[in-house]
């Protein structure tokens, strides 16, 4: 079972609601942080790391000697990542999208696959909590074959629960594409509900289940609650705004942790989701 | 002409509501929006739309079933496993790189350059402002936000403006690095928590890879003021410019809620006043870097 964590808007609580849920789960349970740009789930759970692996994208290495500058590689690449001008081939690593074709067409078989590394998976646990994260490279623009990788760190035999980046673009589709169930986080004021709407689009188009926790549900107006209702969203669990919750994040506290009784709701909240899942709850 | 960028790293730290607060202190800038994949700063600037212009970018492969053999080196050479076993392409898969068109035998795959986005040049009560909405699920944000910043280049220079004030994407990846390249500084607004301290580390650090001056400030202070003193410390160290820290006010909240930048909503307020000086620190700083 894979339970995605997703919000449109970033800040809205998608870190917090991964991570208590989590943490409320008194069976073995592993949580992969695919926010790779800026993942946090670390900051809450002080895994011990166990493993580190590099992620790399196949890139072009061009052999000059073989090379007769037909311009061939230049003409497929649609990424502007090799250039010929005269005598002279040039490659740009940081705009390859690591599709092959060059290696493809090359009839002097002059390119070979090189790897440029766009960051690292890290791997471990924490209070019987199976953890992985990846971590982008700084200056690396590609993001989705990193969260790609963490992905496939997904188990089987137990539940996985994947927190998301903010957005709708292609690291969230990379993120949630083929999850069980999309568990959005949103805020009730109008950037929330903008981004929420456009979040809900992207989780359709991708077919999947999804349901609603609103976070600091009281602070702002009732309009995401009325779109939720239209829309026929499941609103499974609202979070008021508490300094001592605001708090607590701040130094890294999850709630159930500052506050124990929300321990049994996001309990209740996964064993809701998980009924929705095996189709008993009707959504 | 300067200008610029508003980041974060972390999202929702308060860029959009900083960025529309400082369009409405501004006296003769272009409001530019690159947060193309889920934009907010319309909600606050209610843009009248001038011009509105679709943002074609990439393709898609389409196969024509008739033409189609179902050889199978399509699927075999797709590195992003976007044909599947019916041979028909999976949409959201295609990373638009076009290898099967070209390998294809049968000449049956097409490559059609496709609509993934709409572009607008608007007026607001601030001035011209130049946003984007990004397609659903579409990839190829980095060039939407190189768009829209070119394009408010070139409506500064028309309209003889000095200062673009650029409201950027949260994160450290491809639509960020397109948000600040060239600029001439970038705001961090970040929060007193673990994550702000964490994702403002991370995005410093790629303003210094790409050799842009930060400027930091930090939103809701008081509610770490241990937390708020790491940060500070830390940008420091890092050669970040500190200017003053804002506190944490539901105003804000009930400003957004009225579309009114917190400057319009109740100008008399603590955080109207901070805002106003965070301001005027940028224009003395900025006016010192010369690029």
């Amino acid at each position: 079972m894979i339970i995605s964590i997703a919000s449109g808007k970033g800040g809205t609580g998608k870190t917090t609601v991964a991570v208590s849920m989590a943490l409320a789960l008194d069976a073995p349970v592993r949580i992969l942080d695919c926010d790779v740009e800026e993942p946090n789930v670390h900051l809450f759970l002080h895994p011990e790391i166990l493993e580190e692996t590099t992620v790399a994208v196949p890139i072009p290495e061009i052999d000059d000697k073989a090379c007769t500058r037909c311009g061939k590689c230049a003409e497929i690449c649609r990424f502007n990542a090799i250039a010929v001008m005269g005598k002279v081939i040039l490659t740009f690593p940081e705009l390859c999208h690591g599709c092959g074709g060059c290696m493809e067409i090359c009839p002097e078989n002059a390119v070979s696959e090189g790897a440029r590394p766009v960051g690292v998976i890290q791997s471990g646990h924490s209070n019987g909590i199976e953890f992985v994260h990846g971590k982008l490279r700084i200056g690396e623009a590609m993001s989705p074959p990193l969260i790609r990788a963490v992905r496939e760190r997904v188990r089987l035999d137990m539940p996985n629960i994947i927190d998301a980046p903010p957005g709708t673009s292609c690291p969230v589709i990379a993120a949630v594409k083929g999850t069980d169930f999309v568990l959005m986080v949103t805020e009730p004021t109008p950037f929330g509900l903008h981004d929420l709407k456009l979040a809900v689009e992207a989780v359709k188009l991708l077919g999947l289940r999804h349901g609603l926790v609103i976070n600091r549900s009281d602070m702002g107006d009732s309009q995401v609650h009325t779109y939720a209702k239209e829309e026929n969203i499941p609103i499974l669990m609202e979070i008021p705004f508490d300094r001592r919750i605001a708090v607590a994040y701040s130094k890294g506290l999850p709630i159930v942790e500052a506050l124990p009784e929300w321990k049994d709701k996001f309990s209740a909240l996964f064993k809701q989701i998980e009924s929705i899942i095996q189709g008993k709850g009707g959504v | 002409m300067k200008e610029l960028v508003v980041i974060s790293g972390k999202g929702g730290t308060g860029k959009t509501s900083l960025t529309a607060a400082f369009a409405a202190l501004a006296d003769n800038a272009v409001l530019c929006d690159a947060d193309v994949d889920a934009a907010d700063l319309h909600l606050l600037a209610s843009p009248r739309i001038l011009e509105r212009n679709d943002f074609q970018s990439g393709g898609v492969a389409e196969i024509t079933p008739s033409l189609c053999s179902q050889c199978g080196l399509c699927r075999e050479k797709c590195r992003f496993d976007a044909i599947l076993e019916t041979f028909e392409v999976d949409e959201i898969s295609c990373e638009g790189c076009g290898v099967c068109v070209w390998l294809c035998p049968e000449s049956a795959i097409e490559f059609k350059e496709k609509v993934c986005g709409e572009w607008f040049l608007s007026d607001t009560r601030f001035g011209p402002m130049v946003h984007a909405r990004l397609g659903i699920a579409e990839e190829n944000s980095g060039k939407l936000v190189s768009l829209v910043r070119k394009e408010a280049k070139q409506l500064a220079e028309k309209q003889d403006r000095n200062l673009i004030i650029t409201d950027g994407p949260p994160g450290v990846g491809c639509p960020v690095i397109a948000s600040i390249g060239g600029a001439t500084a970038v705001l961090i607004v970040t929060e007193p928590t673990v994550s702000g301290l964490h994702d403002m580390e991370r995005v410093a650090q790629l303003a210094a890879h790409f050799k842009v001056p930060a400027l930091l400030c930090v939103n809701k202070y008081d509610l770490n003021p241990e937390k708020t003193l790491a940060i500070e410390t830390l940008a420091a160290e890092m050669g970040i410019k500190v200017l003053e820290a804002i506190p944490f006010d539901p105003v804000m909240i009930r400003a957004m809620v009225q579309e009114q930048t917190v400057l319009e909503y109740d100008a008399a307020s603590e955080i109207s006043h901070v805002i106003r000086r965070i301001w005027e620190a940028i224009g003395v700083h900025m006016a010192g870097i010369l690029r």
